[in-house]
């Protein structure tokens, strides 16, 4: 233990080496690991859109060029329910919704997401004929915990769902994530969004959904909450202020196969 | 291997072990330890950042100021789990969303910290290193059988793979639901200290 280390400059001095040499060291590994972790992302959202449109058994290993064959990402207003020109592969719904130039309140907000982007992603999916035979919608809601983030594969006619695919959530174990349960995923296809009137009907039902109920689905008991949120995620995303408009617009041209 | 350095690295696992002993590194315990997958992972990031961190600290331990030697010894840590980080979202992304916000942790992790100052701002860097890997091994043991505990009792699997079949899938096994909870950690590790100190008398505190 020599006494001069402790001087003031030498002090100053030493703490900067360390830094400057732990900075290179974390930007190296940050700059080095990116273009890795924009493919996972990207491979994560890819997967989970193959999945609501089961797609993921066709794929098998080679979720990019499944991806790439036969889902096409178009943007759309949600208000006017039209197409709208824009980049899909830079749209992040969590950085719309944080900008209060992209995003707005909603007057009802019944899934608690507070700011709701003014533009979205949805996806196309096609058979081999080219015929659009489900539509990918992204949605995002409060759990009990946090959003939960889900893409709802749902058929040409833009009312029977395909798949409930919860992508990101932090629920409890056990309970709330059940949401991923295929027990539970295997209840949603065949079920009617809305009903003949155009209400969103969709819903978790406590206790059980009765045999023959075309809009309900099993909630959980003990998961109360998160089973109330995946409800109000669906009526308001399939509601006026989500996709309701776009699905009006859009319903008699898709069951022919195609969008506007 | 002499067997002065064999014992930095067998020690921590149950005779000085850093949670059973020290309870030290209880707050990531709890969290991480409702699968055994997310435990070995989150095992094998403590035991690199515990191991790396006692190692470059005890390369420049006689050139640390000893008047900011923690803001040092934090700086290096916070590096290597960031590093850790990122490498985990690069390889797996699935396990960094699960693991998320416990892996920036670490650094508050308190074995980390612990063994810097007790131990490699003293020691040569090899042994230093060693012990880092020790102590890792020794918060690792704890942690893969709390989660085994968990997981099995809880989710009737081992490893995200089902040995009692559960009710709602249509087996006999109806699922702990108070082992799926964090804090049921604390019952389980404080078995363990208990099943421990039985074993080794030596470790049970004087009144």
């Amino acid at each position: 233990m020599s006494s001069n280390k402790e001087t003031f400059g030498k002090t100053v001095g030493f703490v900067l080496v360390v830094c400057i040499v732990c900075a290179t060291l974390v930007s190296f590994s940050a700059i080095q690991l990116k273009p890795l972790q924009v493919a996972n992302k990207l491979l994560d959202q890819q997967t989970k859109i193959l999945e609501a449109s089961n797609l993921l058994d066709v794929a098998g290993n080679d979720i990019v060029a499944t991806y790439n064959k036969y889902v096409e990402a178009k943007m759309i207003d949600l208000d006017s329910g039209e197409f709208i020109d824009g980049n899909t592969d830079l749209f992040d719904e969590r950085r719309n919704s944080r900008d209060a130039a992209k995003s707005s309140k909603p007057e009802n907000d019944l899934a608690g997401i507070n700011r709701r982007s003014n533009t979205a992603v949805i996806y196309f999916v096609r058979d081999e004929a080219g015929t659009v035979n489900t539509v990918v919608f992204p949605v995002v809601g409060s759990g009990l915990w946090d959003l939960m983030y889900a893409y709802i594969g749902v058929e040409a006619d833009l009312n029977t769902v395909k798949n409930v695919i919860y992508s990101d959530h932090k629920e409890t174990p056990g309970l709330g994530a059940e949401v991923l349960n295929p027990n539970w995923k295997a209840l949603w296809p065949g079920k009617k969004i809305y009903n003949s009137a155009g209400e969103v009907k969709a819903r978790l039902v406590k206790g059980g959904a009765k045999a023959g109920d075309i809009h309900g689905v099993d909630g959980l008991s003990g998961a109360t909450l998160t089973s109330n949120g995946v409800t109000n995620t669906l009526q308001f995303w399939f509601g006026k202020e989500g996709y309701a408009t776009f699905i009006a617009k859009n319903r008699a041209s898709l069951e022919k196969g195609e969008p506007k | 291997m002499s067997s002065d350095s064999k014992k930095v690295l067998i020690s921590p696992i149950v005779d000085n072990n850093p949670i059973a002993l020290q309870v030290l590194g209880i707050c990531s315990a709890l969290a991480v330890t409702s699968s055994m997958a997310n435990a070995l992972v989150m095992t094998l990031a403590v035991i690199f950042v515990t191991a790396f961190s006692n190692l470059f600290i005890s390369m420049i331990r006689n050139m640390i100021p000893s008047s900011v030697r923690i803001i040092v010894q934090m700086a290096i840590i916070a590096s290597l789990v960031i590093v850790v980080d990122q490498v985990l979202k690069a390889f797996s992304y699935q396990l960094s969303k699960e693991l998320a916000v416990f892996v920036g942790l670490i650094i508050t992790n308190c074995i980390v910290m612990g063994r810097a100052e007790a131990f490699a701002m003293k020691e040569k860097p090899g042994v230093s290193f060693l012990d880092g890997i020790g102590n890792g091994l020794g918060y690792g043991f704890i942690l893969m059988t709390v989660a085994f505990i968990r997981e099995l009792l809880g989710f009737g699997k081992i490893f995200g793979i089902e040995v009692l079949p559960l009710v709602q899938n249509g087996g006999w096994y109806q699922a702990n639901g108070l082992l799926v909870l964090p804090f049921s950690s604390f019952f389980v590790i404080g078995l363990i200290i208990w099943a421990i100190r039985q074993w080794k008398p030596a470790q049970v505190e004087k009144d």
